[in-house]
């Protein structure tokens, strides 16, 4: 019925990217590329203030300025605005301020819309900007996580408290293991720790832009967002426009990362703007307001205690966090913790778990969804435990991963966490890994340089990691209160020129869907690969779809595309026959054609489809054209692994640190296109070392963004990345019939553990225990010091 | 981001422009002279800056280009950095300048970028004030009362600011030759393209085994550009050895009042101004 494996040549092959010639040659279509004719432009005011009562807008002086149409404020729209979506509400009780788009009374994070002025273009947007006056009356603010636990500064007057909500998991209560306090008290030894997530800013590379196009029978919206399906549905509740009278297209957008995984009071505020003038409206940020006002992510202080027997067993491990949630709660900030909730437990099959969340509001910009989304945090926490832990016991830490990860011949394995893993292979990708870098020589080199007292010192990081992607199996999401399923839908249409669509419900932002998905169509439909189109990100075209995010399109989407080519195939499998005047039963389908088994006679795809096409000669029954669509929910997640080493070199002078060499072996199951694959690989693991060693967004005492340019917040370019060395496993999932897994986010979850592991190892025989991240060489450099100040060289 | 409105001169002459300036002056506009624009182009679009004049110098011929003048080469304020970091004059009599010059920032801002507008934009960060500093170079100002000569001592005079008075424009510096001298910029950044946390700019002659002369310039210890004389005078006269020039270098933090920030703060670059010191004159005297 379906191709053979003889048959698949596409899949597997590293194809260049169908998407690249138009992108690189500037043949885009970004959505600040969109002019459309009267169309009239935004420029925001924000709030200079982290908290503030709004007591007088005076909006005269703008709407007098050259060019300006109209000033909108809070007020204006309070009627028609609505509150932002959190489409995850962890707990029954969970808390959260109403969320406009435009404050109206209050401010509660530095960047906040005020008002927005509509004019001819954008300089005299801006500069009527300048003439807003609005008079603040400054709030207290509360910037640190851990302080506003205290509630002892509220970051909103309208809430009692700063706390959201708490959310627990624990073994004991869920079936899934035993009670936690007995596990760490027959401990032989316990480590407790406390770690710091850093706040990072996902940095894509276009700034988000929208541009509303309110006339005609629907309001259109061109949105640099991954998410046209979702924000199309949101915008309809959140603003009571019926969703048929709305189409959201994201046409080319230029990374997202997470960060365009939202419903934005920008989008809001452009539509509403929109519609009140009656012509069309663009609105596309600075990159200043991008790094202000987009959402951040990770936040979280982390405390832990993980316990194990002398012999290096664990026994159990504790997690109580907090996870900073920012002013207010976006599309799915309550629940990003909640995600890695079911990772700390990582690749390993201790009895024991407990895992308490406390989110907690501040008056910072928005925590969301940042590449990993919960899953970096719990897999950093666990994998910088088991390295304190492989101290604490004076064992090698690969060896303890070994003594307690779940061996290949037990899956499918029940976690503690409550997850069914299908397959995976530890023991191979670490095997791989171990050779690949030459472990035993580092090992050597790094006690050379520790017995001569260099100045450059050399430590290894381990990072084992699991995580789960391809979210997600809809009755899943719906166990975690979660506001949506986790299905994709794809429709397959052979055209009558033998020409293939394929239309995605997964909208692609840069992953190569494009590519991907005509490799799997061309192999399933035995069509050139240059004859398949991928349609998407536009939901007049794609009408359903649950977007792109969470390592899910492959394993979701490119099943639903699968699934709706074989529809295809079956349909013209009746006609083939019919043509034929043969038995369906006699016919098989190879490299696109129906023969008739033992006979020469055939038929090709296209001829079906021109056949169908032309509904002159149908068996009854049998509508003309030859369409399909098909859902696709998975029955459980996928789980990609790996095992990264980095050697790393500290130099102990300057505190600056030097990847010397990174290993990662990576098995993501089944791959279709090796090339993206390695890209993603490739791009995740400079985001995971980004958050080592370089990102971090601050905030002064004030409430400030410090890191509010590119100056001051240090993404990484090619120079400051090591050469990677790459290579993958293959375990086929047995979630999807595909066997893939996911590759999106296992980069930026593996390296940034294996970083900081690789460096305290450098440095732990200095007497340095921890080193926040970032670990700049300023501060490398002073746990130095205070090492030596306080005895801890030998 | 967007600027806020202003109007925009390209004069042909010198003397064009310092007429436009002496005009804004009397107008009582504030104006701004555009270099290259790396600096100042930006601050404009954050409305960091509004200046009602942009003088562009870009259009005058004559102020860009390395010409020698015997004992020193007379570097035009136009010159981009890209011309620094490749003169083959440069290259031979100052290879301090070409070091740095090929450090700042990436290729389009060096590119666009010139010597003398990032002299005159004095950015305590910026990689090429120590460098000259060192050389003891003098600074050619063109004004309304014609041509002055402000020694590189007298030239930084604080944050962003130096001895171009209102009025005046920068149009060449003079910088002695070092041909034979040992040289060396250690810029220390946590990636590639980023201001210097500090760096630490070295020339050095050595004569008869031993360091006879040094002259040591700081980047971002304080809010100009420093000479690191004590380090200066414990080297002179010093053997050739990595002990000397470690004990030498260990006063290189001293008379600085380096800012704290989010790459480290006072003590730390102190520190840092010691260690990058040493390696700044190890790779100088090719230690």
């Amino acid at each position: 019925m379906t191709a053979t494996a003889e048959t698949r040549p596409e899949v597997g092959t590293a194809r260049l990217r169908k998407e690249d010639a138009h992108l690189i040659t500037g043949r885009s279509r970004f959505t600040d590329n969109m002019v459309l004719p009267g169309m009239l432009h935004l420029a925001m005011v924000r709030s200079p203030f982290a908290h503030a009562r709004i007591t007088a807008i005076d909006v005269s002086a703008a709407k007098a300025s050259p060019g300006v149409f109209a000033v909108l404020t809070g007020a204006d729209v309070a009627g028609e605005q609505g509150s932002l979506p959190n489409a995850w509400p962890i707990t029954p009780d969970q808390k959260a301020p109403a969320h406009p788009a435009i404050a109206v009374d209050e401010v509660a994070f530095a960047g906040e819309v005020v008002a927005v002025v509509i004019a001819r273009s954008v300089a005299a947007a801006r500069d009527a900007v300048e003439l807003v006056d609005v008079d603040y009356e400054e709030l207290p603010v509360v910037m640190d996580l851990e302080e506003a636990a205290t509630d002892k500064v509220l970051a909103h007057t309208s809430l009692e408290s700063n706390k959201s909500a708490t959310w627990v998991f624990d073994s004991g209560e869920a079936g899934t293991g035993t009670a936690i306090a007995d596990a760490l008290a027959n401990s032989d030894v316990v480590v407790e720790r406390t770690l710091y997530q850093q706040r990072l800013i996902p940095a894509f590379m276009e700034p988000r832009s929208i541009v509303v196009d309110p006339t005609g029978q629907q309001i259109t919206m061109w949105s640099a967002t991954q998410i046209p399906h979702i924000l199309r549905l949101m915008l309809a509740l959140t603003l009571g426009i019926p969703e048929s009278k709305l189409r959201v297209v994201a046409p080319d957008v230029g990374g997202g990362f997470g960060g365009k995984l939202q419903v934005t009071p920008e989008e809001v505020i452009t539509l509403l703007a929109a519609r009140r003038m009656g012509k069309p409206v663009k609105y596309t940020e600075t990159r200043s307001e991008s790094l202000q006002a987009g959402h951040h992510g990770r936040a979280q202080v982390q405390r832990l205690k993980i316990g194990a027997t002398k012999d290096g067993t664990v026994t159990g491990l504790h997690v109580d966090l907090l996870a900073d949630m920012g002013a207010y709660l976006g599309l799915v900030t309550s629940g990003v913790p909640i995600l890695g909730a079911f990772m700390y437990n990582s690749i390993y099959k201790f009895p024991s778990y407990h895992f308490e969340c406390h989110n907690i509001f501040t008056n910072k910009a928005w925590t969301d969804a940042y590449r990993g989304a919960g899953r970096p945090e719990a897999t950093f926490a666990i994998e910088r435990m088991m390295d304190e832990l492989a101290v604490e016991l004076n064992m090698d830490p690969l060896e303890l991963r070994e003594k307690n990860w779940i061996k290949h011949d037990e899956f499918p394995f029940a976690t503690v966490a409550g997850l069914e893993y299908d397959t995976g292979n530890y023991e191979a990708a670490t095997a791989k890994a171990v050779e690949l870098f030459g472990y035993e020589e580092l090992r050597a080199e790094q006690k050379r340089r520790r017995d001569a007292k260099e100045k450059v010192q050399l430590g290894i990081g381990v990072s084992t990691f699991t995580e789960m992607c391809g979210l997600a199996p809809s009755r899943v999401l719906g166990s975690l209160s979660y506001g949506a399923g986790g299905w994709e839908h794809a429709q397959v249409r052979v055209l009558p020129t033998g020409n293939v669509e394929v239309v995605t419900g997964s909208s692609a932002h840069g992953q190569g869907h494009e590519t991907a998905w005509s490799q799997l169509v061309a192999d399933r439909l035995g069509v050139p690969f240059e004859n398949v189109e991928v349609l998407h990100g536009d939901t007049q075209v794609s009408q359903r779809g649950l977007d792109t995010y969470g390592s899910r399109s492959l394993s979701v989407g490119g099943m639903a595309v699968l699934a709706a080519a074989d529809k295809v195939i079956e349909k013209a499998k009746v006609i083939a026959a019919h043509l034929m005047e043969a038995s369906e039963d006699d016919l098989e389908f190879t490299n696109g054609s129906f023969t008739v088994k033992g006979t020469d006679q055939s038929t090709a795809l296209g001829e079906i489809a021109l056949a169908v096409f032309a509904a002159h000669n149908l068996p009854d029954g049998v509508e003309p054209n030859l369409d399909s669509e098909a859902t696709f929910d998975p029955v459980n997640f996928s789980f990609p692994h790996g095992t990264h080493l980095a050697a790393m070199e500290v130099d102990t002078e300057t505190g600056e640190v030097n990847v010397l060499k990174y290993v990662c072996v990576d098995d993501v199951g089944v791959v279709v296109n090796p090339m993206l694959v390695e890209g993603q690989v490739h791009g995740g693991l400079a985001q995971g070392i980004a958050q080592a060693l370089y990102e971090e967004a601050v905030y002064d005492d004030a409430g400030t963004l410090v890191t509010g340019s590119f100056v001051d917040y240090l993404v990484p370019s090619a120079p400051d990345l090591p050469h990677y060395i790459t290579d993958r496993t293959e375990t086929r999932a047995t979630s999807n019939q595909l066997g893939a897994k996911g590759v999106g986010e296992a980069g930026t979850i593996a390296s940034t553990p294996a970083i900081v592991n690789g460096i305290l190892d450098a440095v732990r025989h200095l007497g340095v225990k921890d080193i926040k991240m970032p670990c700049t060489p300023s501060r490398v450099w002073h746990a130095l010091q205070e090492a030596e100040t306080t005895g801890g060289v030998q | 981001m967007i600027p806020s409105a202003f109007d925009y001169a390209a004069p042909a002459t010198v003397e064009e422009a310092l007429g436009l300036l002496s005009k804004a002056a009397a107008d009582g506009n504030d104006v701004k002279v555009l270099a290259g624009g790396q600096s100042l182009i930006p601050v404009m679009k954050l409305r960091m800056a509004d200046p009602s004049l942009v003088v562009d110098l870009g259009r005058i011929g004559g102020l860009s280009g390395v010409t020698d003048n015997g004992n020193s080469l007379v570097i035009g304020a136009m010159t981009p950095h890209h011309v620094m970091a490749t003169d083959p004059l440069v290259a031979q009599h100052l290879p301090l300048l070409q070091q740095a010059a090929a450090t700042v920032a990436d290729p389009q801002v060096r590119h666009r970028g010139t010597f003398g507008g990032a002299l005159v934009h004095a950015d305590p960060a910026g990689d090429m004030p120590a460098p000259v500093l060192a050389t003891g170079a003098t600074f050619v100002l063109a004004g309304p009362g014609g041509e002055r000569r402000v020694d590189a001592a007298d030239f930084f005079q604080g944050y962003f600011t130096t001895a171009v008075e209102e009025g005046e424009i920068l149009t060449s510096i003079e910088v002695p030759k070092y041909t034979g001298w040992g040289s060396h910029y250690e810029k220390f950044t946590r990636v590639a393209q980023q201001w210097s946390i500090v760096a630490v700019a070295a020339l050095v002659r050595v004569e008869g085994g031993g360091i006879a002369e040094a002259r040591i310039g700081l980047t971002n210890m304080a809010s100009t550009p420093l000479r690191a004389t004590g380090v200066e005078a414990a080297l002179a006269g010093a053997p050739l050895t990595v002990e000397a020039i470690t004990a030498a270098c260990s006063h290189a933090g001293e008379g600085t009042e380096p800012a704290s920030d989010l790459n480290g703060d006072a003590g730390y670059r102190k520190h840092l101004a010691q260690v990058l010191a040493t390696r700044a004159v190890l790779a100088a005297v090719g230690l």
